[in-house]
């Protein structure tokens, strides 16, 4: 019953820290891009 | 032992879509559109990722407000059939872990925007979640029937936040976009409080329909009706937009107010016999989005 438990727990921790690096990944990438375009330099 | 308190749901980490449920994604997706019809006809064009960015900060924001909503109504939510299987109703998820959510997420949504815009924008979108939460969730829902018609002004601010997004400053159009959303929103919800009058009455939610009555509601959303359709036409009658609009704004318009006149014509007490109700919310949600569609069409359209 313990293991299923803490199975269940390190799967949602697991999924969690991947979403949120890729939430960050996504927001470096974003901040990247606004500083491209308030700077001028429009690719 | 401590492994003995997870076989309670809630004492497990939340899932993240339960995350994503708590910012109502379906609301969310009305915010975003009308948000982003704001910024499409300000006469100033952003560059592609800051247009992007205002668009995501005022997703975010109302996401914000969908968790501060269902964090603040748990015991509201966990009364009616239509709210039961949220995430903290139905204890998947612990209130402090909402409140967190749903303050970072609108904390972060307010400085992307202002430094990705400008703080006029950020300072507006600040004003949105705030109101929504203060002013509409706490204050207003819970005491008065006259909780959607202050509160809908919480959801008349994207467009506006759209334009100034773009522009930086305020103008009498996007200040016409608020009072069409701001006077849609009664009818628009007092449709459905009709037929899902039981629901708020056994929540204690003091909505038009538990408070003042059938006959009252269908009435007062008749008389909504008539200056929301007026505020639709007068972006074209005061030279803001083309004919294109202007026409199209009268016959959808035309329509609402004559769907509304059907509903205070029934009498029905039943759910059952709201077809009238049903049509109309169901009309009203199309109205907005085929109104503010066109609205963008006009801006772009060569004549």
């Amino acid at each position: 019953m313990v293991n299923v438990e803490d199975e269940i727990i390190r799967k949602r921790q697991r999924e969690r820290a991947r979403i949120m690096a890729l939430l960050l990944g996504a927001f470096v990438v974003l901040l990247f891009f606004i500083t491209i375009a308030k700077t001028g330099m429009n690719w | 032992m401590p492994t003995m308190e997870l076989t309670n749901p809630a004492a497990l980490p939340a899932d993240w879509r339960d995350f994503l449920a708590l910012t109502k994604p379906r609301v969310m997706s009305l915010v975003v559109f009308s948000g982003l019809c704001g910024l499409l006809v300000a006469p100033v064009q952003l560059p592609l990722v800051l247009a992007f960015t205002a668009i995501l900060c005022i997703a975010l924001g109302a996401g914000a407000c969908g968790a501060l909503n269902q964090w603040y109504e748990v015991e509201v939510d966990a009364k009616m059939r239509r709210t039961a299987k949220r995430p903290l109703p139905a204890g998947r998820m612990d209130r402090q872990s909402a409140l967190q959510f749903g303050v970072g997420l609108g904390a972060f949504s307010v400085l992307l925007m202002g430094l990705a815009t400008n703080w006029l924008a950020a300072l507006l979108l600040a004003a949105s979640i705030l109101f929504y939460v203060f002013i509409y969730t706490i204050w207003l829902k819970p005491r008065t029937a006259q909780n959607i018609v202050i509160g809908g002004a919480a959801g008349a601010f994207p467009p506006l936040i759209g334009w100034v997004a773009a522009t930086g400053h305020v103008a009498p159009l996007p200040l016409l976009l608020f009072a069409i959303i701001f006077l849609w929103t009664p009818p628009h919800f007092w449709a459905l409080s009709l037929f899902v009058r039981s629901d708020y009455a056994a929540a204690g939610i003091p909505m038009l329909p538990v408070v003042a009555g059938f006959e009252s509601t269908r009435r007062q959303i008749f008389i909504y009706t008539l200056p929301m359709a007026a505020s639709a036409i007068a972006p074209w009658l005061l030279g803001l937009t083309g004919v294109v609009y202007g026409v199209s704004a009268a016959v959808l318009s035309f329509v609402f107010v004559v769907l509304a006149a059907r509903v205070a014509a029934n009498s029905a007490t039943d759910p059952d016999g709201m077809e009238a109700e049903k049509h109309l919310f169901a009309y009203s949600v199309f109205y907005l989005f085929a109104l503010f569609t066109v609205l963008v069409a006009d801006r772009f359209l060569p004549w």
